[in-house]
């Protein structure tokens, strides 16, 4: 699949409505309506939105606390995403898993996941799954720099290698482990020089770079589709706010987020790559942004009217209680 | 009625299970090689080449894939060699596999049997040792089986590969070998549903896994004394069936807790307490737990033989019920 323009506004309607979304989430915290914690995505769109181009609908994605964007990338529906933020019953985990959990089974998006490096085995596991039932869906695991440090992150990489899984790493490398820098903590700089150790195409590529990391992606996707094992791509990136609500930002400089922002935010350079091939107007740019605004508000909406949890649902969900054995 | 080792029956249910559901698979360390270290996983390489993973050690990465594929619908049935390596892989379990249902409001289902080759056997220490069923117990999401004989272990082992939610499956390593009555055809023993034993008037002893056979054991050389006990063994240890126990000890008014494990915060500590909240004006004398000292399992037989409780505890404590 070739970039072309209408893939293009397509993709570029996803970048603006994961920072449209993320940008009103932060908003909502400061009026208090958005409680608990939150990991934006800002800054880094390029990569859930090019990676998830090629995906299918029965593809798997998994997905770290960071993954609104991979979430809204993959097809959840933001009303229901908005509504979880808010903590109401229709959320996507009907208020039960907030920020770091949103997940949407119905398009194998099996969730946020608040432990570092914790969706790499499961989504390893996706792709044993589609081994055994000779299906050619693949899994693709996003994880942060921070979780090359962590054991799943090796004994996932081995077994995919070793049993050549239809699966995709992504590390969205944005340089910061929280607030450690990765070169204070780490011996290698880039994540995908990893993968010589699995025996695994290791490739870095500039995860602002849209076009960049969609033609990675497609020839890690499609090796995987054909039964050819794993790729860690490693996406350098950036992220524009702290690392969660609260950061005080104390150890990176205002100068440095600013020329981030400035000059390398994926949005903009996606942006005057299409103007430059003169796949996007600025009146298309604006009803562009204009769009995802409304849908934006449109999530607010529903989730300010939708109604908050039952507290005797607290109960619910732990187990499957209807499910009986049978002989 | 044909008499099989709880090894052999522990086998039968998962070829029983392969045959009947293609999305049942195995995987964990040394599980073709001689059908692991217990043997409980031989002929399925023979049978299903293709369902069966033999790993690199690598517990977080085994049960890690285990969940990943649960999630995606199949039915993971993993061996972790000793339980004690279970540690290694907690977050698989608790954090993804327990909690999945959960956080996502219903959405995932985690069919995930864990199995844990558990206890004192052959003088292997601290590290090779450990039961820990209450570590497992006191995680919402996780359900908890500890068979005591043959006929529960194939029976629980059925229903924990077709439950949609994880259980770690305690299997006593010193039960391995003991034999008992099992039927050919096919039957799942429903979880949380407690089994009296033996039938008995005077005390309720409530024993866990590895304890039951001492406590019939017990039972027997207490009939010398007069004392005729009631051994009820919960079989699932989440869900606990507290209705049976509590049944039992309103008609004995006396009440023994027995496990192997350390009994500081333990599985017979939440049993004892809930006695305590639900039994309290029945009981005739003080509850009694039996258990080890709060120690790691030990090397050299003279120290086990003072850890681990044997007949002779559990005589013991009836002895102080029955006072």
């Amino acid at each position: 699949m070739t970039l072309n323009a209408e893939l293009s506004r397509r993709i570029y309607t996803d970048m603006w409505r994961i920072r449209l979304f993320e940008e009103e989430a932060l908003r909502q915290t400061s009026l208090g309506t958005v409680k608990g914690t939150l990991h934006t995505y800002c800054g880094e769109e390029a990569i859930a939105v090019a990676i998830c181009a090629h995906l299918r609908d029965d593809d798997y994605v998994l997905g770290t606390h960071r993954s609104h964007g991979h979430c809204l990338a993959k097809g959840a529906p933001m009303d229901r995403m908005m509504a979880e933020l808010f903590g109401r019953a229709t959320g996507s985990c009907r208020a039960k898993g907030g920020s770091m959990h949103i997940a949407d089974f119905s398009r194998n998006i099996l969730g946020a996941n608040g432990i570092v490096a914790g969706g790499i085995g499961p989504g390893t596991g996706t792709a044993l799954a589609s081994r055994i039932r000779k299906s050619d869906q693949v899994s693709v695991v996003f994880f942060g720099d921070g979780a090359a440090a962590r054991g799943p992150f090796h004994e996932g990489l081995l077994f995919g290698s070793l049993w050549k899984l239809p699966v995709v790493y992504v590390c969205e490398n944005n340089g910061y482990q929280q607030w450690v820098p990765r070169k204070n903590v780490a011996v290698v700089d880039s994540v995908a020089d990893m993968a010589a150790s699995y025996a695994i195409p290791g490739v870095s590529v500039d995860g602002q770079d849209l076009e960049a990391v969609y033609e990675a992606a497609g020839e890690a996707v499609e090796r995987a589709r054909r039964g050819e094992g794993p790729t860690l791509i490693e996406a350098r990136t950036y992220r524009f706010y702290g690392h969660s609500l609260g950061d005080m930002e104390e150890y990176r400089s205002r100068e440095e987020v600013d020329d981030w922002r400035e000059n390398r935010d994926p949005i903009k350079l996606f942006s005057a790559w299409m103007k430059e091939r003169q796949w996007l107007g600025d009146d298309e740019d604006e009803a562009i942004q204009a769009g995802a605004a409304a849908e934006v508000a449109k999530s607010v909406a529903y989730a300010e009217e939708s109604p908050l949890p039952d507290p005797e649902d607290v109960l619910t969900d732990v187990l499957d209680t209807e499910w009986r054995v049978s002989a | 009625m044909r008499t099989i080792a709880l090894r052999d029956a522990l086998r039968e249910a998962l070829h029983e299970e392969m045959a009947r559901d293609d999305s049942v698979f195995v995987i964990g360390e040394d599980v073709i090689a001689h059908g692991g270290p217990y043997t409980v996983t031989q002929g399925i390489v023979d049978k299903w080449p293709d369902r069966i993973f033999e790993t690199p050690i690598a517990e977080a990465g085994i049960v890690g894939l285990g969940v990943g594929a649960a999630l995606a619908g199949m039915r993971p049935v993993v061996e972790i060699m000793y339980v004690d390596f279970i540690t290694c892989a907690m977050d698989e379990v608790v954090n993804q596999a327990a909690k999945m249902r959960y956080m996502t409001g219903g959405q995932a289902s985690v069919p995930i049997v864990i199995r844990l080759p558990c206890g004192p056997a052959r003088l292997v220490a601290a590290q090779h040792s450990q039961i820990m069923e209450s570590w497992f117990m006191h995680v919402p999401g996780l359900q908890v089986a500890a068979p005591s004989t043959p006929y529960d272990a194939k029976g629980l082992m059925k229903t924990a590969i077709r439950s949609p939610d994880p259980v770690a499956f305690f299997e006593y390593k010193a039960l391995y070998v003991s034999e008992g009555e099992v039927p050919e055809e096919d039957y799942a023993i429903p979880f949380g549903q407690a089994d009296v034993k033996r039938e008995g008037e005077d005390a309720t002893v409530v024993a866990i896994g590895g304890m039951v056979p001492r406590a019939l054991e017990a039972g027997i050389a207490l009939e010398d004394e007069g004392y005729d006990i009631e051994v009820v063994d919960p079989r699932t240890l989440a869900p606990l069936d507290m209705e049976t126990i509590c049944e039992s000890v309103r008609r004995t008014g006396r009440a023994v807790v027995c496990e192997m494990d350390s009994s500081f915060a333990g599985t017979g500590a939440e049993i004892a307490a809930a006695l305590a909240e639900q039994c309290f004006h029945d009981l005739r004398a003080p509850i009694v737990r039996v258990g080890s000292p709060h120690v790691p399992m030990p090397f050299a037989e003279e120290l086990v033989n003072v850890t681990v409780p044997d007949v002779g505890d559990v005589s013991a404590a009836v002895r102080k019920v029955m006072a």
